[in-house]
């Protein structure tokens, strides 16, 4: 294992020593150029996700591209604390956490925590039946029951103590632990967030179902168990 | 052997694969034998595979990548490229 000098050793200080220190500081810093090229090569395949994310947590395009930009030079600047091994897409997924806690959600009105109301456990499940039978169960119907600007707005609609969780853990596949770090919360906090974050997503996508007369006040108008998805009562 | 309680409880840590190979492997046993928690269980698999995809189709704005390029001269400073760094 190579261990980088940082500084000149009695023997480097002396005269036969100061070349070799210069030569070694050269070729240090030709090689960490490489190393930062490389390492913004890497960086960058992550700028679709991590503008996914940004959209979600700003809510607002132009935001979201501050916010990118932001996390980049962040993570630039902080190059040398970077450490080989470390998974760099979750170390910039903290950053861009970071610097949307620390500076975006600052600008914006909502009150810093926010509570959420409960909901019962299995929300949507237990109400599959309020749909229109063929919606039900059949997991093709499920993907096709609800539009990307819904889900979106689902989630998005969530505070952001609960957002970011769902956001993370959801979307960006991330263990509890990671999330934890990042957010730095306690994996219980991160759990109980998930669970009741998940549970008031669930009840918006079923009001947006019910506002697009998904749901039938009584199932038994919609008899055709088998046809395909033909829910949607408002053309 | 888990009860059904038991199993829905546990739900939301085994869909993300945050149980021990014990407590999975309870689940697991359960829901062979049990049609409704193993329905509950698909359904919330595919709704958390619905939430992901669905969330994962914003077209990145066109410029967004060259500014993010930018960044990398502005974190290291400007014109400091590896030939520079011969000087």
């Amino acid at each position: 294992m190579t261990t980088w000098r940082r500084w000149p050793s009695a023997i480097e200080q002396s005269d036969a020593g100061r070349f070799r220190y210069a030569a070694d500081l050269l070729v240090g810093s030709v090689r960490n150029m490489a190393d930062r090229e490389a390492f913004a090569a890497e960086a960058m395949q992550y700028t679709p996700q991590l503008y996914s994310a940004a959209l979600r947590m700003t809510r607002n395009g132009a935001d979201a591209e501050d916010l990118v930009q932001e996390t980049y030079l962040r993570a630039y600047r902080s190059f040398g604390s970077f450490q080989d091994g470390t998974n760099l897409r979750a170390w910039l997924f903290r950053i861009l956490t970071n610097t949307f806690i620390n500076t975006y959600r600052a600008k914006q009105r909502r009150p810093q925590e926010t509570e959420l109301a409960d909901v019962e456990d299995l929300y949507m499940y237990r109400r599959l039946d309020t749909l229109n039978q063929a919606a039900r169960s059949a997991e093709d119907q499920l993907f096709d029951l609800f539009t990307d600007v819904e889900v979106k707005a689902a989630l998005e609609e969530l505070p952001h103590n609960f957002r970011i969780p769902v956001l993370l853990a959801d979307v960006e596949g991330f263990s509890y632990k990671e999330i934890a770090e990042m957010l730095d919360i306690p994996i219980g906090t991160v759990m109980s967030r998930l669970h009741r974050g998940r549970k008031a997503m669930q009840k918006m996508l079923m009001d947006f179902a019910q506002a697009r007369g998904l749901t039938a006040a009584t199932p038994a108008a919609h008899p055709a168990a088998d046809n395909p998805i033909e829910v949607t009562v408002h053309g | 052997m888990a009860n059904c309680n038991d199993t829905l409880r546990e739900l939301q840590t085994f869909l993300d694969n945050e149980l021990s190979e014990d407590a999975q492997h309870a689940i697991r046993a359960h829901l062979g034998g049990c049609g409704d928690c193993l329905e509950a269980f698909d359904f919330h698999a595919e709704l958390k595979m619905v939430v992901s995809r669905k969330c994962r189709t914003d077209e990145i704005p066109p410029g967004l990548m060259a500014k993010v390029e930018q960044c990398f001269g502005q974190a290291f400073g400007d014109g400091e490229t590896s030939q520079s760094a011969d000087r």
